[in-house]
């Protein structure tokens, strides 16, 4: 990774490992519950722990190209269920791998918006260590939290 | 795990919840399984039983089949019937995999003419067929024209020259939804698709060489019937569905579904993987035409990936496929809603039957089969782990009894981070190798994750179907070789 796109969110993303898989929710599946100490961090905790089922080691996902990812909804629960969607379209339209850097949020007349810098490279199974392919986001207690600061959410990925 | 206090023995095979189980139940919930099936099913199977009970619209029971586990919403092997007029349709009844599915076919092979082959053959087809997390196919079209492929499904296929046209016979629906409408698909789903005709994907999807050793023929008369007629014959059997494509149309439509459910119908559920809209209401039928496109995504698919194998085959063995008699057996639908005819208190009715990890067996004579197979029933084809096997069943006439639905698979127990630690993919492949299974995986974690001992045992469900009279055993197919995604 380019030192230029190292920020403080990532620094956080990549080694303190924002994230872990429930093991009791989803029998056929995989879930997951991701958390940061901003709705930022919690965006690129959830898109890491999405992309870690495929790919088993993010560290071989280097900055070799950028997409803004950029999606809107009408609460800040499905505006996290489309961003996640969004890492899956990208996977199988343009066969990126891609991670969340750079997010910023608006609120405007009841709708949610969120924009991120994403960057990544195009999936090589010779370079990247691949696990199971995961069909789509679940609504199966889907659920966006935040307690003093801290931020949750528990995602149940389709595999 | 705890099966409910107020379930009520029917049968050797069949259990009820009553209405009274949960509050707002409109019809019972019946589970088709075993005492010992039913007591390895997780609890989540009788309260999602229970919560698809309280859809509007639906008729008789809310059906379990034997496979029965944890899903959303529904439970994986659930069945609704919903009445067309006042009923409801949820894309979680259906499932994210929009007619995934399996294909079998036959061969004039028998083991010890395969033996010698089969690396090669396993490996080529790993490499002719690609699978795995985000694979593209070999199929170059446009997004035009992939807009034909999910309005014309497997017709096209063969109109291309991927396929033969007796194929089309011997697909349900003649691997086409009549209906399909591509405008009422997203183009994100377009372009997820439109180049990932003829693959694999990943997870439980798989292909296999299999063999029907003459010790696991149930029904000779029906196994010729079906094709299969030497000791120790070759069959090839698939797994996959309409892939990304598909994927996107059932969370497209979860999310429309989930904004108009409350507030525009006054629709209520237990759960929001359990979204649904009237039948007969805009939202409604555009699903039911978005979905139709990814069920003849799913049958092009499956299509184009027989032509492959056909081709890999011809390859190995220096024999055309019809010199090695690669007949198309059957192709069935696991994850689905039709509109069918069915005779309810006498009455026919038209219903919207959803089938998520249930797959049709319309018994002998029913309109909607093939003509070879008027007199036999339907053949269906459960998948079942890559260890133990698979089966190849036929419908019944005792299947009216749950709107024409029986099993599809083996059902897991055990979650994919659990197989991940208690197997190591490399060992398995070569505990596999030495049983007389080579397989050849997109993915080692992935392979791990399919481990056998991680599903039920596919012999006690189909037994149970058999049982239950909701079809009948015909084959058991035995594993040799295996591409996993």
């Amino acid at each position: 990774m380019r030192l230029d796109i190292v920020s403080y969110f990532e620094f956080r993303a990549f080694y303190i490992m924002p994230y872990h898989y429930l093991d009791d929710v989803a029998t056929a599946d995989i879930a997951f519950e991701a958390c940061g100490e901003s709705k930022e961090e919690l965006f690129i905790a959830a898109a890491d722990a999405l992309m870690n089922v495929m790919v088993e080691d993010l560290g071989t996902i280097t900055e070799r190209l950028r997409r803004e990812v950029s999606v809107e909804a009408e609460t800040f629960e499905m505006l996290l269920f489309q961003f996640l969607q969004e890492f899956i379209y990208y996977k199988d339209a343009e066969q990126l791998l891609l991670r969340a850097a750079r997010i910023r949020f608006k609120e405007h007349k009841g709708m949610w918006m969120v924009t991120a810098r994403a960057y990544g490279e195009t999936l090589d199974p010779k370079k990247h260590p691949l696990n199971v392919d995961v069909k789509a986001v679940t609504m199966h207690q889907f659920a966006v939290s935040e307690n003093r600061g801290q931020w949750k959410a528990r995602v149940v990925l389709d595999i | 795990m705890a099966v409910p206090l107020e379930i009520k023995k029917i049968s050797e095979t069949v259990w009820e919840l009553p209405v009274t189980f949960r509050k707002g139940m409109r019809v019972p919930a019946r589970i088709y399984a075993t005492e010992k099936l039913l007591k390895s099913m997780d609890e989540t199977v009788f309260e999602q039983a229970a919560n698809v009970a309280k859809l509007p619209g639906i008729l008789k029971y809310s059906y379990c089949m034997p496979d029965g586990h944890w899903g959303y919403g529904f439970p994986i092997g659930g069945v609704a019937a919903m009445d067309a007029e006042t009923g409801v349709i949820s894309p979680g009844g259906i499932g994210f995999d929009i007619n995934c599915g399996m294909r079998l076919i036959s061969t004039n092979l028998t083991y010890e003419q395969m033996q010698p082959h089969l690396t090669d053959l396993v490996d080529r087809l790993f490499q002719q067929i690609p699978c795995g997390v985000g694979c593209k196919g070999f199929v170059k079209i446009s997004k035009n024209e992939f807009k034909r492929v999910v309005e014309q499904g497997a017709p096209w296929c063969v109109a291309q020259g991927y396929g033969w046209s007796e194929d089309l016979e011997r697909t349900e629906e003649g691997g086409c939804m009549p209906g399909a409408d591509a405008a009422r698909v997203s183009e994100h789903a377009i372009e997820r698709g439109f180049h990932q005709l003829g693959t694999l994907g990943s997870g439980n999807h798989y292909l296999e060489i299999q063999v029907a050793k003459p010790g696991n023929i149930f029904d000779k008369g029906l196994a010729a019937q079906f094709g299969i007629t030497k000791p120790n014959q070759i069959v090839v059997m698939f797994h996959c569905g309409s892939r990304g494509f598909g994927h996107q149309v059932a969370a497209d439509y979860l999310q429309i579904f989930l904004k108009v459910m409350k507030d525009k119908y006054g629709l209520d559920v237990e759960d929001r993987e359990l979204a649904c809209a009237p039948f007969n209401s805009p939202e409604g039928q555009d699903y039911f035409k978005a979905m139709k496109c990814a069920v003849n995504m799913a049958f092009a698919n499956r299509q184009v990936i027989l032509h492959r194998i056909r081709e890999v085959f011809a390859e190995v063995f220096g024999k055309t496929p019809q010199e090695l008699g690669m007949h198309q057996i059957y192709d069935v639908a696991h994850n689905i809603a039709k509109l069918e005819e069915h005779v309810i208190d006498g009455k026919k009715r038209k219903v919207l039957v959803h089938r998520k990890g249930s797959t049709r067996a319309f018994g002998p004579g029913m309109e909607g089969i093939p003509f070879i197979y008027r007199k036999t029933g339907q053949p269906v084809i459960i998948g079942g782990s890559m260890e133990t096997g698979s089966y190849l069943l036929a419908g019944v006439e005792g299947s009216k009894e749950t709107f024409c639905s029986t099993a599809h698979g083996s059902g897991r127990t055990m979650s994919r981070r659990k197989a991940r630690e208690m197997f190591r993919g490399r060992q398995l492949q070569d505990d596999m190798r030495a049983r007389g299974i080579y397989v050849h995986t997109a993915s080692y974690a992935g392979l791990a994750e399919e481990a056998g001992s991680a599903y039920k045992s596919i012999d006690d469900v189909t037994a149970a179907t058999e049982m239950a009279g909701i079809s009948r055993r015909v084959a058991r197919f035995v594993p040799i070789g295996n591409v996993k995604g």
